[in-house]
């Protein structure tokens, strides 16, 4: 009985496999492009910007004529922001759609294992926002050739900042990080070496862990080292607490961090006068950044039927596909190899900064930096490495 | 068996028995921390001054809270874990009377004459007096529904409620109904001032202004925090030195079934320490979320546990020994975070508590245990 039942299993699962694949590979009128986005489970909201800035571009696209001669259709595979469902979502798209290419995970905890899959089915992969360096490198720190990310990766904010803050003509920094997050340590590691490298100071360094509350010690020893800047990239909790014991200790030193600020709960008073980096800015003045909120805007409503402003995953997710399908255009095939190398020697403008691959396949692009003063956060400028 | 008695003990035994080994460890820890400290001092006094400011701060509010661990445990020998959470609720108390009720410039409101000094700071004591009175109606219900029906049970057992109610209130308070789980900024009940002081005298520093060299920054803060924690203290001690109920405390404390054949409402006067000591608690969290501002559910954990470890340290039950610990742990971790490094304040605190433990289990107030008589 057994036996009869596993034999009929492999047979379906064995056929599931090669006939739709069949289907797909031969159905030459259009060109298919999958995207895994969580539209379901914790993080929807993150899944519904991602759709929407990826269709944006796709029927852009078609609307010019589609690439290579063809129509390109977008294939949705909901992949939950987690391993298994992103796994079976992606196996579903390159399997049984005949997908070549996919832009997605939004969350790095689900493109990592979908790269494993692609790299070994040769199909080509652009992130939008996954940030982790294991997106792109495997263990061993060898680069996975089909896999590409659209943003940068969090040490590249420090450098950014760093490049900022020399560019102010600050020569003195102070450096603060929690010690037990990867996160802020990797930034406050990448400012320190390039605002040093830039011909600036490090002349204090502090850590604390993410249960402190009393910053009064460390504080005290900022505002005798004299220093012209706080870097502080931790999440908005902690700037909110370091800022207001900051101001009570009469610290003029300019606070700066990175998008771990970026939130609707930063203590826009605590954090006055400070500067983060971050993906994108809908205050930005370049006339694509203009051009992308007026388009945006008349796609897509928000609940009070205004003009919706699109967020950093939905501005990505629309520069990742574009350049899936520049890469595409420029290759002049379908061959998932050819737009690999294509899509890594790549030059494009895209919405968040001008987009080129380095060799661990994280695009070099400029970051936007945000200001925090009186009560507002504005757009100060666009910085590029 | 009489020869092993009447022989001079051996070196290792005598060692073990008066606790040399425990007891020269920690002399060896003193003096190390004494020169570390003159050290630190000489080579910047400003510095170091101002450190000790800040610890002082620190120290007062863990002293508020440390109170009511003690003033429970001298009574009915009980740790309440719960205290840490009471603190929280009078955090948030304060908040929403601040945020949402505008309590702390109501006089500002209704007396519009009055200089502006001492309308903030009625509204201040206001909030304050808010914050106590919720924390001492919470601690009074938990009395009732979760420690007094335990009162004859093992001490063990009240100890396991007592976490569990800790528990409670921490995931009570993160529901959405409640505070929420979110970090919420806090509103300081008044602006803040810096004062400058130096050897010309003291002069208010204009926000935005970078204090000069060589100084010592003082804000209206630390001597917020500093004057009405010896305000409650006074007066806490003199509830307990000078009233009837203090002298009923104290009776209770020293032998319950007595002091109830002397007519003593035993139970009443275990409520109204309960409810004394989260009044403290409730003040503390106001203070400390004034101090660094920022509020939310599990807030009271760390406080909680660093003033038990001072109220351990300064002996538990005693009330001058909760004041002194609060002192020494609250100046140990901010100079340890200032002079070893920061990650290490938390380790100092809770090392501070082993030894002790080993060494004079009673804290430096504490009686002799009775146990070993």
């Amino acid at each position: 009985m057994s036996k009869k039942l596993f034999a009929i299993l492999t047979i379906v699962i064995i056929a599931s496999f090669i006939l739709p694949a069949c289907g797909g590979g031969a159905g030459g009128g259009t060109i298919k492009i999958g995207l895994l986005a969580p539209l379901s489970g914790q993080v929807p909201t993150f899944g519904i910007s991602t759709k929407e800035g990826a269709e944006m571009a796709v029927k852009e696209w078609n609307d010019k004529g589609g690439v290579l001669g063809k129509k390109i259709e977008l294939v949705v595979g909901d992949s939950q922001c987690s391993a298994d469902p992103a796994v079976n979502a992606a196996n579903k798209l390159i399997d049984q759609d005949g997908v070549k290419f996919i832009v997605g995970e939004v969350c790095s905890s689900a493109s990592i294992p979908v790269s494993e899959i692609v790299n070994q089915k040769k199909v080509v992969q652009i992130s939008p926002t996954s940030t982790n360096a294991g997106v792109t490198v495997d263990k061993d720190g060898k680069v996975k050739p089909f896999t590409f990310r659209a943003c940068f990766i969090d040490p590249f904010q420090g450098l950014v900042m760093a490049k900022f803050a020399a560019g102010k003509g600050f020569k003195t920094a102070f450096v603060m990080y929690d010690q037990g997050n990867d996160y802020t340590r990797g930034l406050a590691e990448a400012f320190e070496k390039s605002f040093t490298e830039l011909g600036g100071q490090v002349v204090g360094k502090e850590t604390y862990t993410a249960q402190d509350t009393d910053f009064s010690a460390i504080l005290t020893k900022v505002g005798d080292s004299k220093a012209e800047v706080l870097y502080l990239p931790d999440y908005y909790n902690i700037v909110n607490l370091v800022g207001a014991q900051a101001k009570d200790k009469g610290i003029t030193a300019v606070m700066m961090g990175g998008d771990g600020w970026d939130s609707a709960d930063l203590d826009v008073k605590a954090s006055d006068g400070g500067f983060y980096s971050n993906h994108y800015d809908p205050g930005d003045t370049r006339p694509i950044v203009v051009e992308w909120l007026k388009k945006y805007g008349a796609a897509y409503k928000d609940d009070k039927g205004q003009p919706k402003v699109p967020d950093a995953l939905a501005t990505l997710a629309y520069d990742a596909t574009n350049l899936l399908i520049a890469a595409i255009q420029k290759a002049a095939t379908e061959d998932t190899t050819k737009v690999a190398e294509a899509l890594a020697a790549i030059s494009w403008e895209g919405v968040s900064g001008k987009v080129t691959f380095d060799a661990q396949h994280n695009p070099i692009k400029a970051a936007a930096v945000i200001g925090v003063a009186g009560g507002n956060k504005t757009f100060v400028e666009s910085v590029a490495p | 068996m009489n020869a092993a008695i009447n022989q001079k003990p051996s070196l290792i035994e005598t060692v073990i028995r008066k606790r040399l080994l425990g007891k020269g460890f920690l002399t060896a820890v003193a003096i190390l921390a004494v020169w570390k400290l003159v050290a630190s001092f000489l080579a910047g006094p400003t510095i170091f001054m101002q450190q000790v400011v800040n610890g002082f701060q620190l120290g007062f509010v863990y002293a508020l809270i440390a109170l009511g661990y003690t003033m429970v445990y001298g009574i009915v020998r009980l740790i309440n874990f719960a205290h840490g959470d009471v603190f929280m609720v009078g955090a948030f108390a304060s908040y929403y009377a601040i945020a949402r009720f505008g309590l702390n410039s109501w006089p500002s409101r209704v007396f519009p004459g009055l200089p502006v000094w001492l309308s903030s700071a009625i509204g201040v004591i206001t909030v304050i007096v808010v914050s106590m009175l919720a924390c001492a109606l919470l601690a009074f219900i938990i009395e009732r529904i979760a420690y007094k029906p335990l009162r004859t049970a093992p001490r063990i057992s009240a100890l396991i409620t007592a976490i569990g109610v800790s528990f409670f209130l921490e995931y009570f308070g993160a529901l959405p109904m409640a505070f929420g789980p979110n970090f919420v900024t806090y509103q300081r009940p008044f602006e803040v001032v810096n004062w400058v002081i130096s050897t010309s005298g003291i002069v208010a520093l204009k926000p935005g202004q970078a204090p000069p060299d060589n100084t010592l920054i003082l804000s209206n803060i630390s001597l917020y925090i500093i004057i009405i924690s010896l305000l409650l203290l006074f007066f806490l001690n003199f509830i307990v030195r000078r009233t009837r109920v203090g002298k009923a405390m104290r009776a209770t404390a020293y032998d319950k079934p007595t002091s109830r054949l002397m007519g003593i409402n035993v139970d009443g006067i275990i409520s109204v320490t309960f409810a004394i000591g989260a009044a403290l608690a409730g003040a503390a969290g106001v203070l400390y979320a004034t101090a660094f501002p920022q509020v939310y559910f599990v807030m009271g954990i760390i406080p909680g546990l660093k003033a038990f470890v001072a109220a351990v340290l300064g002996g538990i039950g005693s009330i001058p020994g909760a004041l002194i610990g609060a002192l020494i742990i609250g100046e140990a971790e901010v100079l340890s975070a200032a002079y070893i490094s920061t990650p290490m304040r938390d380790a100092v605190a809770f090392t501070i508590l082993v030894l002790v433990l080993l060494v004079r289990p009673t804290g430096i107030f504490g009686e002799p245990s009775r146990e070993k008589a």
